[in-house]
């Protein structure tokens, strides 16, 4: 039987650009360049690797976002995904974390799956959390922040470098797992893969395909509210001087004027 | 007055510091109640006492350790519905937030992750943050249900306060789920005697200049020094000279010490976005061009190896 993958990625600002808010202190997509999120590029190539592995897989790239969102997508489709589901919305803007986990879990059930794959954060929101919420929305186990994943017979394995300790995790499909940025270096699109991403199958969903409601979305359904954002005021020019041989002495002398020794 | 939930994070009875600060932060909200899970969790009952915690809810059920995450979603979930409180705060662990995150998912509340301050309001706590590779700061509110807060470490003090700390068993009924994901195995970090990356009051990091694991001790020994934390940049840990669980940035750790010393680190949007709210930031780079010049307080332009070993034979002799 075919093992039903399905990748859930995020378009994300670029985070080498300039990212700012917009008048609604929602994250401005209007004018800044988004991409595939990076740390969602590992959990492409995990997807892609358990496919290899297993004797029959189709692997969905799932992403909730405006219209550039299929950018993201063209790019896990070009690195080797078989087909794509976007879901877009214009109610879906300002969803919280909370909306887009019950949004992504509507999606990943109506597409069908044994296996759900994230990257361990979005590198714009940076919770972390989605997998964690998506796994108690879809009543599965959660197997998180990988850094090493196989699934055998059934059964997802994988390694979780915790704060105080490394952990070896089992659970049994289906599952939602996370892989994290140590799981294996992301490969390059190849032209071919480009070329082949262009006539792949990219649905489009909305809401009501998804049997929710506007009010259950969107910045007014959001549970958590930005009251105010500032940009953070430029740090004030430090000293800077050139070492003539002195410099580290220099250095001990400033820390000791700060009280650090 | 309202009480406040605190999941306590410790290792076999012993408080990690993050939880201290979180009660610092709880009693500008409410009345601390500790939650302590797992092994040795009575023990953590006289240090939270004497920082603020009217009582801890305790519970040293062997599902703590053999399964992930979900059993303690399930305890704090029981010990939220005895208590009823005004918010539930947790440390900005990877695990922590994955537990705050389901506890809020399933009582109905929003959730902020990552606040660097807390303080009462009248709608609530309101929460800062810092986003954007902390190029911008927030203040944030959950506006639907009771609000669940995890916080980073450092973003408090840690303030003695006397309280009664009254232990209670609590009572945990384990959903279906709890078992969902079994830990196999767990294999201690070893000790490597210097402090906590994310809770440190100074922290020494290398970066691409430190060219190379064989020259890794030099920073250590700087490090040592001034009894700091050793981190790295994100380039240091991919070319396999120091640990990821050392890696400061946006995929490794987020530092927010009273002294941030980057020695052979460009400062790249990834590596800033870590380090970025560091009280006092130091570079030492060979580059004058090198944007992490930008964030300093002090810049020493030069060769790490010999600004590096000068710095800490001064810092071993002004010590005496």
């Amino acid at each position: 039987m075919s093992l039903r993958i399905v990748v859930c990625v995020k378009y994300v600002p670029d985070a080498t650009g300039d990212r700012r808010f917009a008048d609604d202190l929602t994250l401005d997509r209007e004018d800044v360049d988004g991409l595939l999120s990076e740390l969602d590029e590992y959990a492409v190539e995990q997807a892609l690797q358990i496919a290899d592995e297993a004797d029959d897989a189709e692997i969905t790239v799932v992403t909730v976002g405006p219209e550039d969102a299929k950018d993201a997508l063209r790019k896990a489709l070009s690195m080797g995904a078989d087909k794509a589901v976007h879901v877009e919305d214009d109610d879906l803007h300002g969803t919280d974390v909370m909306g887009t986990s019950l949004v992504l879990a509507k999606a990943v059930e109506k597409t069908g799956y044994d296996l759900v794959i994230c990257g361990m954060a979005s590198t714009d929101g940076v919770m972390g959390v989605l997998p964690a919420l998506l796994a108690e929305r879809l009543g599965v186990p959660q197997v998180t922040l990988l850094s090493e994943v196989s699934v055998n017979d059934g059964v997802v394995t994988g390694r979780r470098d915790g704060d105080t300790a490394t952990e070896q995790l089992e659970a049994s499909l289906p599952a939602v797992v996370s892989v994290t940025d140590q799981s294996g270096e992301a490969r390059y699109p190849s032209f071919k893969g480009i070329m082949a991403a262009k006539k792949k199958p990219v649905e489009s969903l909305d809401l009501e395909d998804l049997e929710l409601d506007a009010d259950e979305v969107g910045l007014a359904g959001a549970w958590t509210a930005v009251d105010s954002a500032t940009e953070r005021p430029a740090r004030t020019a430090g000293t800077i001087v050139k070492d003539e041989g002195e410099g580290g002495k220099q250095l001990a002398e400033f820390l000791a004027g700060q009280k650090f020794i | 007055m309202a009480e406040v939930l605190v999941l306590v994070d410790h290792v076999d009875g012993a408080v990690r510091k993050p939880t201290l600060e979180l009660l610092t932060l709880a009693r500008r909200i409410g009345d601390p109640v500790a939650v302590a899970l797992g092994s040795g969790a009575e023990a953590t009952a006289g240090v939270l006492g004497e920082h603020g915690a009217v009582k801890v809810l305790t519970s040293d059920a062997p599902e703590f350790a053999d399964y992930l995450v979900v059993p303690k979603v399930d305890a704090l979930q029981a010990a939220f519905d005895a208590v009823s409180p005004a918010a539930v705060l947790v440390v900005s662990s990877a695990e922590g937030k994955e537990i705050a995150a389901r506890l809020a998912l399933r009582i109905g509340s929003g959730i902020i992750t990552d606040a660097t301050d807390l303080e009462a309001g009248d709608e609530g706590p309101v929460a800062t943050q810092a986003v954007f590779a902390a190029s911008y700061t927030t203040k944030s509110r959950v506006s639907k249900g009771v609000p669940v807060i995890t916080v980073k470490p450092n973003s408090a003090p840690v303030e003695p306060a006397a309280a009664a700390g009254a232990v209670e068993a609590l009572t945990v009924s384990f959903g279906e789920s709890a078992t969902g994901t079994k830990v196999v195995s767990r294999t201690a970090r070893e000790s490597t005697g210097r402090p906590e990356l994310t809770e440190a009051a100074i922290v020494v990091s290398g970066g691409r200049g430190v060219n190379g694991a064989e020259n890794f001790p030099l920073i250590e020994a700087l490090a040592d020094s001034l009894g700091a934390a050793v981190g790295a940049s994100r380039a240091a840990v991919d070319a396999g000279w120091y640990p990821h669980t050392s890696q400061v940035g946006q995929t490794g750790k987020s530092v927010s010490p009273q002294l941030y010393i980057a020695s052979g680190i460009s400062g790249a949007i990834q590596h800033r976005a870590g380090m970025q709210t560091s009280k006092t930031i130091v570079a030492i780079n060979k580059d004058a061009e090198a944007p992490i010049f930008e964030l300093v307080d002090y810049g020493v332009i030069g060769d790490l190896f010999t600004v590096v070993p000068q710095l800490t034979d001064e810092i071993n002799t002004r010590k005496g």
